[in-house]
């Protein structure tokens, strides 16, 4: 195949690519767009295996049946809940997979004594670096999510020292690494990289983990687009730049919805703030404490009901109940919404993901800016496993570590019922007065638990 | 045209296309939008089939099978386990097939 068939051929790849970012924009045309994203793949794919360089297929074959396998074991089984580690897994492998390839473009051009330019051995450089931060923060993320290491942000003195200090060794080895053009100092690179790449990822928290997922992801764009520079491959630089952009955007919409900038997600945290207010203070004697049947009594009677789900709904897996709820009040005339913030759950869009399992229909699902103006005309509001995205503190209190960030108005609805295991602070660790409020019943269990006894309570009335 | 100049217009296009595109993903659809990308971003296949193909040494054939698995996992796993979230998101057809799942 002539080089220019092949050209046109990633041409079209890419343009398929876009088109399947583009189908993403409704839920409608979605999997189309999916579908057309693994064409662009496969087109690739195919083109590439003619390729005259290649002489034998057994390796290639091994790779594709051994990742094949695993990459469809691990997409079919995974459960919904699970899908934070689950992407953060992947886009490790994505880095791993761009920091190698720029290593084998080297070793090539060594063995058949090609001469490396600046632009190649810049984007090398580049490559190993980002590829490597990806393929190990996204390991770190992965085991934190997995709950196989220490969710809690964790910290140490000089941390951010060490880190600049393996920032420049990294570009550094990178500098010897161009001038002595030899292999052994991007190992080296990798080394740091993959070092700094933890440190980077160890300081950061559950709920700040959206933030980070987004940026991995961007990273593992980043890392193929520094890749397509080494082999001034067209596709591969779009693919990795239209991949690029949307981790950035992502990485962007979180930190604004935590009312954050992007550098204290990375190296500030909730971990250092000294929570302000004292717990006893905000709670002591207000709180009260509901059983299902007097929610169920107050739902029976009202018309508009919104469900606000956090984290704590993935954890007890509570969606499945929560459509069922949903049914039983729908069948009683009551119509019911539910308000999504940009940061509940571990990832973006992680709470939309869940409902749409339990086979929620997606109009029910509410931006924040959609539903908050509607919570005065709400009867009820149900906040089940959500905690600092309710918080009014963050709209009255300035000193507050949340301060600024934009919360769901739940506290304006008429009632508000939180399901909730104790009155243990969210994330930020801070007390929450919505607990305290004139308006609010605490419902204290299990999400699910409480979800089917109020099911239950409502059937009995 | 100088080739990098060539390529770094290629990149900077891509990245306007990009955002432009993907400003438009709505946020009931981040998730797939990340495992979507996730696998767009296993492309990277591409260079490591011919590094594992090529027989340079065997350091370079190691490395290159390794690198076609990493990126097979990405791309399959990715555009299959976007697939199966997508799915989630169509309107179910009935109640009876709610029943059943």
């Amino acid at each position: 195949m002539s080089q220019a068939l092949v050209n046109i051929a990633y041409l079209i790849s890419a343009l398929l690519f876009v088109f399947a970012f583009k189908g993403l924009s409704h839920p409608r045309t979605a999997i189309r767009g999916n579908l057309l994203g693994a064409l662009g793949m496969l087109i690739a794919i195919v083109v590439t295996l003619m390729d005259k360089s290649i002489v034998s297929y057994e390796l290639i074959i091994l790779g594709f049946v051994i990742g094949g396998v695993i990459g469809a074991v691990f997409a079919l089984k995974v459960q919904m809940t699970a899908m934070p580690q689950m992407v953060a897994l992947f886009n490790g492998f994505g880095g791993g997979a761009s920091a190698l390839v720029a290593a084998l473009a080297f070793i090539e051009a060594m063995e058949i004594g090609k001469t490396i330019g600046t632009q190649e051995t810049v984007a090398t450089v580049a490559s190993g670096i980002i590829g490597a931060i990806t393929f190990w923060g996204s390991m770190v993320a992965f085991a934190k999510l997995e709950g196989l290491i220490e969710e809690r942000p964790i910290r140490y003195k000089g941390d951010q020292i060490v880190k600049i200090i393996l920032a420049i060794a990294s570009i550094v080895l990178g500098v010897f690494f161009g001038l002595e053009q030899n292999i052994n100092y991007y190992w080296y690179l990798i080394a740091t990289s993959a070092v700094l790449g933890i440190l980077l990822t160890i300081p950061i928290g559950g709920a700040d983990m959206p933030v980070v997922i987004s940026l991995l992801n961007s990273y593992s764009g980043l890392a193929a687009c520094a890749t397509g520079f080494v082999l001034n491959n067209n596709v591969l630089i779009i693919s990795g730049s239209l991949v690029g952009a949307s981790g950035i955007i992502l990485t962007n919409i979180m930190c604004k919805a935590m009312n954050r900038s992007f550098l204290n997600v990375l190296f500030g945290g909730f971990g250092e703030v000294v929570a302000g207010a004292d717990e006893d203070k905000v709670y002591g004697g207000k709180v009260k404490s509901a059983s299902p049947e007097e929610v169920a009594m107050l739902l029976e009677n009202a018309r508009r009901v919104v469900i606000v789900p956090g984290y704590g709904m993935a954890v007890s897996q509570a969606q499945f109940a929560i459509r069922d709820l949903m049914k039983l009040l729908e069948t009683k005339g009551i119509e019911v919404e539910f308000a999504i913030h940009p940061v509940a759950g571990r990832m973006p869009g992680h709470m939309n993901v869940l409902l749409a399992e339990a086979n929620i229909p997606y109009e029910k699902l509410k931006e924040m800016d959609e539903i908050n103006p509607t919570f005065e005309q709400t009867d009820v509001s149900i906040v089940i496993g959500a905690n600092d995205v309710v918080n009014p503190l963050a709209r009255t209190d300035s000193n507050s570590p949340i301060a600024g960030m934009p919360i769901l108005d739940v506290d304006k609805s008429k009632t508000v019922v939180v399901i909730k295991r104790s009155l243990a602070p969210g994330f930020a660790g801070i007390p929450n007065p919505l607990f305290a409020a004139d308006n609010t019943l605490m419902l204290f269990g299990d999400a699910k638990k409480m979800v089917q006894e109020l099911i239950n309570a409502l059937k009995e009335s | 045209m100088d080739p990098f100049i060539a390529v770094l217009t290629i990149f900077v296009l891509a990245m306007i296309v990009g955002f432009e595109v993907i400003t438009k993903v709505p946020p009931i659809l981040h998730t797939p939008l990340m495992s979507g990308s996730n696998a767009i971003s296993g492309i990277t296949i591409i260079g490591s089939i011919i590094a594992a193909g090529a027989k340079y040494t065997t350091l370079a054939s190691i490395l290159g099978v390794i690198a076609v698995t990493f990126a097979t996992i990405n791309v399959v796993g990715g555009f299959l386990v976007t697939y199966r979230m997508l799915k989630m998101f169509q309107k179910p057809k009935s109640d009876q097939k709610e029943k059943k799942s």
